[in-house]
Protein backbone atom coordinates (compact mmCIF):
# COMPACT_ATOMS: atom_id res chain seq x y z
CA UNK A 1 0.00 0.00 0.00
CA UNK A 2 1.77 3.53 -0.83
CA UNK A 3 1.79 6.45 1.41
CA UNK A 4 -0.11 8.36 -0.71
CA UNK A 5 -2.45 7.47 -3.73
CA UNK A 6 -3.68 10.02 -6.01
CA UNK A 7 -5.71 9.49 -8.78
CA UNK A 8 -7.55 11.77 -11.49
CA UNK A 9 -7.30 14.44 -9.14
CA UNK A 10 -8.30 18.49 -10.33
CA UNK A 11 -8.29 21.52 -9.04
CA UNK A 12 -10.49 24.21 -10.37
CA UNK A 13 -10.69 28.08 -9.04
CA UNK A 14 -12.34 31.03 -10.37
CA UNK A 15 -13.67 28.66 -13.42
CA UNK A 16 -10.19 27.96 -14.36
CA UNK A 17 -8.75 23.99 -14.14
CA UNK A 18 -5.33 24.71 -12.24
CA UNK A 19 -4.72 20.89 -12.21
CA UNK A 20 -6.03 18.64 -14.32
CA UNK A 21 -6.57 14.56 -13.38
CA UNK A 22 -3.06 14.55 -11.68
CA UNK A 23 -2.35 10.91 -10.86
CA UNK A 24 0.42 10.12 -8.36
CA UNK A 25 1.98 7.53 -6.07
CA UNK A 26 4.74 7.78 -3.26
CA UNK A 27 5.54 5.59 -1.12
CA UNK A 28 6.96 5.67 2.12
CA UNK A 29 10.50 7.12 2.29
CA UNK A 30 10.46 8.52 -1.08
CA UNK A 31 11.93 11.97 -1.93
CA UNK A 32 9.97 13.07 -4.88
CA UNK A 33 10.98 16.95 -6.43
CA UNK A 34 8.33 18.55 -8.67
CA UNK A 35 9.34 20.93 -11.31
CA UNK A 36 7.68 23.15 -14.02
CA UNK A 37 7.03 26.55 -15.15
CA UNK A 38 5.71 29.28 -12.90
CA UNK A 39 1.79 29.26 -12.88
CA UNK A 40 1.50 25.49 -13.40
CA UNK A 41 -0.05 24.26 -11.00
CA UNK A 42 2.69 22.82 -8.31
CA UNK A 43 2.13 24.97 -4.98
CA UNK A 44 -1.59 24.24 -5.21
CA UNK A 45 -0.49 20.57 -5.57
CA UNK A 46 1.22 20.28 -2.29
CA UNK A 47 -1.57 22.85 -0.76
CA UNK A 48 -4.02 20.08 -1.89
CA UNK A 49 -1.67 17.11 -0.49
CA UNK A 50 -1.42 19.51 2.67
CA UNK A 51 -5.51 20.38 3.01
CA UNK A 52 -4.60 23.57 3.05
CA UNK A 53 -7.34 23.73 -0.08
CA UNK A 54 -9.22 20.94 -1.21
CA UNK A 55 -9.35 19.06 -4.01
CA UNK A 56 -12.82 19.56 -6.91
CA UNK A 57 -12.65 15.92 -8.08
CA UNK A 58 -10.81 12.88 -7.71
CA UNK A 59 -9.64 10.52 -5.43
CA UNK A 60 -7.08 11.16 -2.44
CA UNK A 61 -6.09 8.41 -0.24
CA UNK A 62 -3.61 8.70 2.56
CA UNK A 63 -2.07 5.01 4.22
CA UNK A 64 -5.05 3.43 2.16
CA UNK A 65 -8.32 6.05 3.52
CA UNK A 66 -9.16 8.56 1.58
CA UNK A 67 -7.92 12.02 2.81
CA UNK A 68 -11.83 13.13 4.01
CA UNK A 69 -11.50 10.50 7.00
CA UNK A 70 -8.73 12.15 8.69
CA UNK A 71 -9.28 14.92 11.40
CA UNK A 72 -7.39 17.83 9.26
CA UNK A 73 -5.44 18.86 12.58
CA UNK A 74 -4.36 15.25 12.88
CA UNK A 75 -3.72 14.98 8.98
CA UNK A 76 -1.17 18.08 9.07
CA UNK A 77 0.63 17.21 12.70
CA UNK A 78 2.08 14.41 10.01
CA UNK A 79 1.81 15.77 6.99
CA UNK A 80 3.39 18.76 7.24
CA UNK A 81 3.95 21.75 4.57
CA UNK A 82 6.39 24.81 4.40
CA UNK A 83 5.14 27.89 2.41
CA UNK A 84 7.08 29.24 -0.75
CA UNK A 85 7.54 32.61 1.32
CA UNK A 86 7.20 31.51 4.88
CA UNK A 87 6.17 34.34 7.72
CA UNK A 88 7.22 33.89 10.79
CA UNK A 89 4.84 34.56 13.63
CA UNK A 90 4.74 36.18 17.00
CA UNK A 91 7.77 38.60 18.17
CA UNK A 92 10.95 35.89 18.38
CA UNK A 93 12.40 32.70 17.29
CA UNK A 94 11.35 31.60 20.31
CA UNK A 95 7.46 32.02 19.91
CA UNK A 96 7.50 30.65 16.63
CA UNK A 97 9.86 27.23 17.69
CA UNK A 98 7.51 26.79 21.08
CA UNK A 99 4.60 26.90 18.45
CA UNK A 100 4.05 23.10 17.47
CA UNK A 101 4.49 22.41 21.55
CA UNK A 102 1.41 24.75 22.33
CA UNK A 103 -0.50 23.32 19.75
CA UNK A 104 0.12 19.93 21.60
CA UNK A 105 -0.54 21.13 24.80
CA UNK A 106 3.27 19.89 25.48
CA UNK A 107 5.84 21.95 27.21
CA UNK A 108 8.49 24.25 24.86
CA UNK A 109 11.72 21.54 24.78
CA UNK A 110 14.20 24.06 24.39
CA UNK A 111 17.30 21.84 24.28
CA UNK A 112 15.98 20.15 21.29
CA UNK A 113 15.03 23.68 19.37
CA UNK A 114 18.41 24.50 20.18
CA UNK A 115 19.89 21.47 18.73
CA UNK A 116 18.00 21.79 15.72
CA UNK A 117 19.23 25.81 15.33
CA UNK A 118 22.90 24.53 15.63
CA UNK A 119 21.94 21.84 12.92
CA UNK A 120 21.72 24.82 10.27
CA UNK A 121 24.18 26.97 11.50
CA UNK A 122 22.21 29.10 14.04
CA UNK A 123 23.74 29.60 17.47
CA UNK A 124 21.49 29.33 20.17
CA UNK A 125 21.51 33.04 20.92
CA UNK A 126 19.21 33.26 18.26
CA UNK A 127 16.03 31.87 20.31
CA UNK A 128 15.52 35.29 21.80
CA UNK A 129 15.83 36.98 18.26
CA UNK A 130 13.05 39.06 17.52
CA UNK A 131 11.47 38.08 13.99
CA UNK A 132 11.98 41.36 12.50
CA UNK A 133 16.20 41.12 13.01
CA UNK A 134 16.41 37.64 11.25
CA UNK A 135 17.96 37.36 7.58
CA UNK A 136 15.28 36.21 4.48
CA UNK A 137 17.77 33.00 4.23
CA UNK A 138 17.65 32.61 8.87
CA UNK A 139 13.87 33.01 8.35
CA UNK A 140 13.51 30.12 6.07
CA UNK A 141 15.85 28.02 8.25
CA UNK A 142 13.42 28.53 11.19
CA UNK A 143 10.12 28.09 9.10
CA UNK A 144 11.97 24.80 8.29
CA UNK A 145 12.67 24.20 11.87
CA UNK A 146 9.12 24.69 13.10
CA UNK A 147 7.72 22.23 10.84
CA UNK A 148 10.05 18.76 11.92
CA UNK A 149 10.62 19.47 15.41
CA UNK A 150 7.99 17.04 15.54
CA UNK A 151 8.92 14.54 12.69
CA UNK A 152 6.42 14.79 10.31
CA UNK A 153 5.85 11.38 8.14
CA UNK A 154 5.54 13.10 4.87
CA UNK A 155 7.77 17.03 4.82
CA UNK A 156 6.36 18.95 1.69
CA UNK A 157 8.95 21.68 0.51
CA UNK A 158 7.79 24.62 -1.63
CA UNK A 159 10.66 26.25 -3.22
CA UNK A 160 12.04 26.47 0.09
CA UNK A 161 15.62 27.51 -1.59
CA UNK A 162 14.81 29.88 -4.21
CA UNK A 163 15.05 33.03 -2.08
CA UNK A 164 18.47 31.65 -0.70
CA UNK A 165 22.35 32.72 -1.16
CA UNK A 166 24.57 29.29 -2.14
CA UNK A 167 25.73 29.20 1.17
CA UNK A 168 22.40 29.17 2.59
CA UNK A 169 20.93 26.53 0.19
CA UNK A 170 24.15 24.31 0.94
CA UNK A 171 23.15 24.15 4.35
CA UNK A 172 19.68 23.41 3.79
CA UNK A 173 20.92 20.29 1.18
CA UNK A 174 22.85 18.94 3.83
CA UNK A 175 20.37 19.29 6.40
CA UNK A 176 17.58 17.29 4.28
CA UNK A 177 20.47 14.15 3.41
CA UNK A 178 21.71 13.71 6.73
CA UNK A 179 17.58 13.95 8.17
CA UNK A 180 16.34 11.97 5.56
CA UNK A 181 19.28 9.20 6.12
CA UNK A 182 18.62 9.37 9.95
CA UNK A 183 14.73 9.09 9.93
CA UNK A 184 13.35 7.66 6.26
CA UNK A 185 11.69 10.67 5.83
CA UNK A 186 9.26 11.27 3.03
CA UNK A 187 9.59 14.78 1.25
CA UNK A 188 7.86 15.91 -1.81
CA UNK A 189 9.94 19.39 -2.56
CA UNK A 190 9.22 21.60 -5.10
CA UNK A 191 12.12 22.93 -6.76
CA UNK A 192 13.37 25.46 -9.68
CA UNK A 193 16.58 24.02 -9.51
CA UNK A 194 17.97 21.63 -11.35
CA UNK A 195 20.87 20.19 -9.16
CA UNK A 196 18.54 20.80 -5.98
CA UNK A 197 15.68 18.09 -8.10
CA UNK A 198 18.08 15.88 -8.90
CA UNK A 199 18.99 15.33 -4.78
CA UNK A 200 15.67 13.59 -5.36
CA UNK A 201 15.15 10.12 -6.36
CA UNK A 202 12.13 10.65 -8.28
CA UNK A 203 10.83 13.62 -10.45
CA UNK A 204 7.67 14.46 -11.98
CA UNK A 205 7.27 17.68 -14.23
CA UNK A 206 4.18 19.53 -14.35
CA UNK A 207 3.26 22.14 -17.38
CA UNK A 208 0.06 23.57 -17.10
CA UNK A 209 -1.81 21.75 -14.71
CA UNK A 210 -1.21 18.54 -15.79
CA UNK A 211 2.16 15.83 -14.94
CA UNK A 212 3.75 16.17 -18.30
CA UNK A 213 6.81 13.49 -16.87
CA UNK A 214 7.60 10.85 -14.26
CA UNK A 215 11.08 9.23 -13.51
CA UNK A 216 12.81 7.85 -10.98
CA UNK A 217 16.35 7.77 -10.17
CA UNK A 218 17.14 4.81 -12.03
CA UNK A 219 15.07 4.80 -15.44
CA UNK A 220 15.84 8.47 -15.81
CA UNK A 221 13.48 11.14 -16.82
CA UNK A 222 10.71 10.64 -19.46
CA UNK A 223 8.23 12.80 -21.01
CA UNK B 1 -35.66 73.35 38.82
CA UNK B 2 -38.35 73.39 36.20
CA UNK B 3 -37.31 72.22 32.84
CA UNK B 4 -37.32 75.04 30.42
CA UNK B 5 -37.31 73.48 27.32
CA UNK B 6 -40.37 73.82 25.38
CA UNK B 7 -41.52 73.53 21.53
CA UNK B 8 -40.62 77.36 21.31
CA UNK B 9 -37.26 77.25 23.03
CA UNK B 10 -36.62 74.59 20.52
CA UNK B 11 -37.17 76.08 17.65
CA UNK B 12 -35.01 79.26 18.95
CA UNK B 13 -32.04 76.95 19.41
CA UNK B 14 -32.25 75.53 15.86
CA UNK B 15 -29.85 78.47 15.05
CA UNK B 16 -27.61 75.76 16.70
CA UNK B 17 -28.08 73.85 13.36
CA UNK B 18 -28.08 76.80 11.49
CA UNK B 19 -24.30 77.10 12.08
CA UNK B 20 -23.56 73.51 10.82
CA UNK B 21 -25.06 74.98 7.76
CA UNK B 22 -23.36 77.77 7.61
CA UNK B 23 -19.80 75.99 7.91
CA UNK B 24 -21.27 73.54 5.04
CA UNK B 25 -22.43 76.18 2.70
CA UNK B 26 -19.49 78.18 3.36
CA UNK B 27 -16.88 75.61 2.99
CA UNK B 28 -18.88 73.99 0.37
CA UNK B 29 -18.53 70.58 1.96
CA UNK B 30 -21.84 69.65 -0.17
CA UNK B 31 -23.68 68.08 3.33
CA UNK B 32 -26.03 71.39 4.07
CA UNK B 33 -28.60 69.42 2.79
CA UNK B 34 -27.85 66.00 4.46
CA UNK B 35 -27.29 68.06 8.01
CA UNK B 36 -31.19 69.48 7.65
CA UNK B 37 -32.42 66.04 6.50
CA UNK B 38 -30.99 63.71 9.64
CA UNK B 39 -31.90 66.97 12.25
CA UNK B 40 -35.68 67.00 10.83
CA UNK B 41 -35.42 62.95 10.75
CA UNK B 42 -33.86 62.85 14.69
CA UNK B 43 -36.99 65.17 15.48
CA UNK B 44 -39.37 63.17 13.69
CA UNK B 45 -38.08 60.28 15.17
CA UNK B 46 -37.77 61.21 18.99
CA UNK B 47 -40.83 62.54 18.60
CA UNK B 48 -42.70 59.76 17.42
CA UNK B 49 -41.16 57.56 20.25
CA UNK B 50 -42.07 60.27 22.72
CA UNK B 51 -45.53 59.70 21.95
CA UNK B 52 -45.11 55.76 21.68
CA UNK B 53 -43.69 55.56 24.98
CA UNK B 54 -45.99 57.79 26.74
CA UNK B 55 -48.30 55.42 25.67
CA UNK B 56 -46.78 52.05 26.26
CA UNK B 57 -45.44 53.22 29.70
CA UNK B 58 -48.56 53.72 30.70
CA UNK B 59 -49.47 50.62 29.82
CA UNK B 60 -47.44 48.76 32.14
CA UNK B 61 -47.37 45.27 30.83
CA UNK B 62 -44.76 43.15 31.78
CA UNK B 63 -45.18 41.28 27.88
CA UNK B 64 -45.42 44.39 26.15
CA UNK B 65 -42.21 45.75 28.27
CA UNK B 66 -40.10 42.53 27.40
CA UNK B 67 -41.68 42.64 23.92
CA UNK B 68 -39.96 46.25 23.65
CA UNK B 69 -37.25 44.86 25.01
CA UNK B 70 -36.81 42.34 21.91
CA UNK B 71 -37.76 45.25 19.47
CA UNK B 72 -34.70 47.10 20.58
CA UNK B 73 -32.38 44.19 20.64
CA UNK B 74 -33.22 42.74 17.25
CA UNK B 75 -32.77 46.45 15.94
CA UNK B 76 -29.36 46.37 17.40
CA UNK B 77 -28.77 42.80 16.20
CA UNK B 78 -29.95 43.57 12.43
CA UNK B 79 -27.56 46.73 12.76
CA UNK B 80 -24.35 44.96 14.25
CA UNK B 81 -24.66 42.34 11.47
CA UNK B 82 -24.95 45.16 8.34
CA UNK B 83 -21.88 46.19 9.62
CA UNK B 84 -20.11 42.70 9.29
CA UNK B 85 -19.49 43.02 5.59
CA UNK B 86 -20.53 39.67 4.62
CA UNK B 87 -19.34 37.63 7.65
CA UNK B 88 -21.52 34.45 7.17
CA UNK B 89 -24.05 34.12 9.90
CA UNK B 90 -23.64 37.61 11.22
CA UNK B 91 -26.98 37.90 12.06
CA UNK B 92 -27.49 34.69 14.15
CA UNK B 93 -24.05 35.54 16.06
CA UNK B 94 -25.28 39.63 16.52
CA UNK B 95 -28.09 38.24 17.89
CA UNK B 96 -26.81 35.33 19.85
CA UNK B 97 -24.45 38.10 21.48
CA UNK B 98 -26.93 40.55 22.30
CA UNK B 99 -29.98 38.45 23.64
CA UNK B 100 -27.45 36.82 26.14
CA UNK B 101 -25.76 40.10 27.00
CA UNK B 102 -29.37 41.69 27.70
CA UNK B 103 -30.54 38.95 29.78
CA UNK B 104 -27.23 38.49 31.93
CA UNK B 105 -26.78 42.53 32.02
CA UNK B 106 -30.56 43.08 33.05
CA UNK B 107 -30.95 39.55 35.14
CA UNK B 108 -28.37 41.50 37.75
CA UNK B 109 -29.55 44.85 37.38
CA UNK B 110 -33.26 44.11 38.78
CA UNK B 111 -31.94 40.88 40.76
CA UNK B 112 -29.95 43.26 42.47
CA UNK B 113 -32.65 45.92 42.72
CA UNK B 114 -30.96 48.44 41.27
CA UNK B 115 -33.95 49.03 38.83
CA UNK B 116 -37.10 47.89 38.63
CA UNK B 117 -38.95 46.01 36.07
CA UNK B 118 -41.26 48.78 35.56
CA UNK B 119 -41.60 49.97 31.33
CA UNK B 120 -39.96 53.42 32.21
CA UNK B 121 -36.49 52.04 33.98
CA UNK B 122 -36.46 48.89 31.22
CA UNK B 123 -36.69 50.52 28.47
CA UNK B 124 -33.97 52.94 28.69
CA UNK B 125 -31.55 50.61 30.27
CA UNK B 126 -32.39 47.55 27.41
CA UNK B 127 -31.72 50.87 25.04
CA UNK B 128 -28.56 51.79 26.52
CA UNK B 129 -27.36 47.89 26.97
CA UNK B 130 -28.36 47.29 23.28
CA UNK B 131 -26.77 50.39 22.01
CA UNK B 132 -23.14 49.66 23.25
CA UNK B 133 -23.38 45.77 22.61
CA UNK B 134 -24.30 46.94 18.79
CA UNK B 135 -20.91 49.32 18.73
CA UNK B 136 -18.94 46.80 20.20
CA UNK B 137 -20.36 44.08 18.18
CA UNK B 138 -20.08 46.06 14.95
CA UNK B 139 -15.92 46.81 15.92
CA UNK B 140 -15.22 43.11 16.35
CA UNK B 141 -16.48 42.41 13.37
CA UNK B 142 -14.58 45.22 11.70
CA UNK B 143 -11.17 44.16 13.47
CA UNK B 144 -11.95 39.99 12.51
CA UNK B 145 -12.07 41.55 9.14
CA UNK B 146 -9.41 43.65 8.88
CA UNK B 147 -7.15 41.45 10.99
CA UNK B 148 -7.74 37.90 8.94
CA UNK B 149 -6.49 39.98 6.01
CA UNK B 150 -3.23 41.28 7.54
CA UNK B 151 -2.49 37.95 8.81
CA UNK B 152 -3.97 35.54 6.65
CA UNK B 153 -0.35 33.95 5.65
CA UNK B 154 0.31 33.66 9.21
CA UNK B 155 -2.96 32.16 10.04
CA UNK B 156 -2.27 29.51 6.80
CA UNK B 157 0.94 28.83 8.32
CA UNK B 158 -0.43 27.71 12.40
CA UNK B 159 -2.86 25.75 10.02
CA UNK B 160 -0.47 23.57 8.01
CA UNK B 161 1.27 23.46 11.50
CA UNK B 162 -1.60 21.28 12.72
CA UNK B 163 -2.96 23.65 14.37
CA UNK B 164 -7.09 24.11 15.11
CA UNK B 165 -8.85 27.10 14.05
CA UNK B 166 -8.61 28.20 17.35
CA UNK B 167 -5.21 27.77 17.97
CA UNK B 168 -4.30 29.31 14.64
CA UNK B 169 -7.17 32.38 15.57
CA UNK B 170 -5.94 32.88 19.05
CA UNK B 171 -4.21 36.30 18.71
CA UNK B 172 -6.53 37.65 16.46
CA UNK B 173 -9.08 37.05 18.70
CA UNK B 174 -7.24 38.81 21.74
CA UNK B 175 -6.90 41.86 19.81
CA UNK B 176 -10.26 41.68 18.85
CA UNK B 177 -12.36 41.02 22.02
CA UNK B 178 -9.69 43.74 23.61
CA UNK B 179 -10.21 46.37 20.59
CA UNK B 180 -13.96 45.95 21.09
CA UNK B 181 -13.59 46.42 25.05
CA UNK B 182 -11.87 49.71 24.42
CA UNK B 183 -14.09 52.55 23.75
CA UNK B 184 -16.06 51.49 27.10
CA UNK B 185 -12.98 51.06 28.91
CA UNK B 186 -11.63 54.82 27.45
CA UNK B 187 -15.27 56.27 28.40
CA UNK B 188 -15.15 55.12 31.81
CA UNK B 189 -11.24 56.44 32.06
CA UNK B 190 -12.54 59.94 30.87
CA UNK B 191 -16.44 60.17 32.79
CA UNK B 192 -16.70 62.69 34.76
CA UNK B 193 -13.48 64.69 33.66
CA UNK B 194 -14.11 65.26 29.98
CA UNK B 195 -17.81 64.04 29.75
CA UNK B 196 -20.88 64.52 31.52
CA UNK B 197 -22.71 61.55 30.28
CA UNK B 198 -26.33 61.99 29.48
CA UNK B 199 -27.86 59.83 31.39
CA UNK B 200 -26.28 61.58 34.76
CA UNK B 201 -27.08 65.24 32.86
CA UNK B 202 -30.58 64.36 31.95
CA UNK B 203 -31.16 63.35 35.80
CA UNK B 204 -29.56 66.37 37.23
CA UNK B 205 -31.61 68.58 34.54
CA UNK B 206 -34.25 67.37 35.85
CA UNK B 207 -34.23 68.21 39.20
CA UNK B 208 -32.53 65.08 40.61
CA UNK B 209 -29.98 65.34 43.25
CA UNK B 210 -26.33 65.30 41.94
CA UNK B 211 -25.45 62.47 44.66
CA UNK B 212 -28.49 60.35 43.31
CA UNK B 213 -27.71 61.17 39.48
CA UNK B 214 -23.69 59.90 39.99
CA UNK B 215 -24.89 56.88 41.72
CA UNK B 216 -27.07 56.12 38.93
CA UNK B 217 -23.97 56.93 36.32
CA UNK B 218 -22.17 54.54 38.30
CA UNK B 219 -24.53 52.17 38.14
CA UNK B 220 -24.97 52.63 34.22
CA UNK B 221 -20.66 52.22 33.99
CA UNK B 222 -20.54 49.23 35.66
CA UNK B 223 -23.30 48.28 32.80
CA UNK B 224 -21.62 49.34 30.03
CA UNK B 225 -18.38 47.47 31.05
CA UNK B 226 -19.87 44.39 31.65
CA UNK B 227 -22.15 44.93 28.32
CA UNK B 228 -18.97 45.84 25.77
CA UNK B 229 -17.04 42.92 27.58
CA UNK B 230 -19.72 40.06 27.34
CA UNK B 231 -20.68 41.33 23.90
CA UNK B 232 -17.79 41.22 22.63
CA UNK B 233 -16.29 37.94 23.60
CA UNK B 234 -19.39 36.19 22.64
CA UNK B 235 -19.68 37.59 18.96
CA UNK B 236 -15.88 37.33 18.32
CA UNK B 237 -15.50 33.59 19.43
CA UNK B 238 -18.92 32.88 17.15
CA UNK B 239 -17.58 35.07 14.39
CA UNK B 240 -13.63 34.13 14.24
CA UNK B 241 -15.41 30.42 13.16
CA UNK B 242 -17.25 31.56 9.83
CA UNK B 243 -13.88 32.22 8.46
CA UNK B 244 -12.78 28.13 8.27
CA UNK B 245 -15.57 25.73 6.88
CA UNK B 246 -15.13 22.34 8.60
CA UNK B 247 -12.38 20.89 7.01
CA UNK B 248 -10.57 23.10 9.03
CA UNK B 249 -9.57 25.54 6.25
CA UNK B 250 -9.30 29.41 6.08
CA UNK B 251 -11.93 30.76 3.72
CA UNK B 252 -10.18 34.09 2.85
N1 LIG C 1 -7.50 29.86 -5.20
C1 LIG C 1 -7.13 30.24 -6.44
N2 LIG C 1 -7.97 31.03 -7.17
C2 LIG C 1 -7.63 31.42 -8.41
N3 LIG C 1 -6.48 31.08 -9.01
C3 LIG C 1 -5.62 30.32 -8.34
C4 LIG C 1 -5.90 29.87 -7.01
N4 LIG C 1 -4.85 29.12 -6.60
C5 LIG C 1 -3.97 29.11 -7.61
N5 LIG C 1 -4.42 29.83 -8.65
C6 LIG C 1 -3.76 29.99 -9.95
O1 LIG C 1 -3.29 28.73 -10.34
C7 LIG C 1 -2.08 28.81 -11.04
C8 LIG C 1 -1.05 27.90 -10.40
O2 LIG C 1 -0.65 28.44 -9.15
P1 LIG C 1 0.52 27.78 -8.30
O3 LIG C 1 0.78 28.67 -7.15
O4 LIG C 1 0.16 26.39 -8.01
O5 LIG C 1 1.72 27.83 -9.31
P2 LIG C 1 3.22 27.34 -9.13
O6 LIG C 1 3.43 26.25 -10.11
O7 LIG C 1 3.50 27.05 -7.71
O8 LIG C 1 4.03 28.62 -9.60
P3 LIG C 1 5.39 29.27 -9.00
O9 LIG C 1 6.51 28.44 -9.56
O10 LIG C 1 5.39 30.64 -9.56
O11 LIG C 1 5.29 29.23 -7.53
C9 LIG C 1 -1.70 30.28 -11.03
O12 LIG C 1 -2.08 30.83 -12.26
C10 LIG C 1 -2.52 30.85 -9.91
O13 LIG C 1 -2.80 32.20 -10.15
MG1 LIG D 1 4.58 27.91 -6.21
Amino acid sequence: MSLLEIKNLSFEAANKKILENIQLTVDEGDFLSITGPSGSGKSTLLKIIATISSKTSGEFFYNGKPIESYEPTEYRKEVSYCFQSPVLFGETVKDNLAFPYTIREMKFDETKAVEYLKTVGLPEEYLDKTINSLSGGEKQRIALIRNVLFQPKILLLDEVTSALDEENRQIIWKWLQDMRQKTKMTILMISHNEEEAALADKHIHIVTGKIVGKGGAENGFTS
Amino acid sequence: MDLQVSPITLVLSFVLVLFAMFISYKEKLGTAKEILYSVIRAVIQLVIVGYVLTYLFGLDNPIVTIGLILVISFNAAWNAHKRSNNIPNSLKISMTAIFSTIILTLSILVLSGSIEFIPSQIVPISGMICGSAMTTIGLCYRNLNALFRDQRQQVLEKLSLGATPNQASRPILRDTIKSGMQPALDSAKTIGIVTLPGMMSGLMFAGTVPMTAIMYQIMVTFMVVATSSISSYIASFLAYRSFFNDRQQFLA
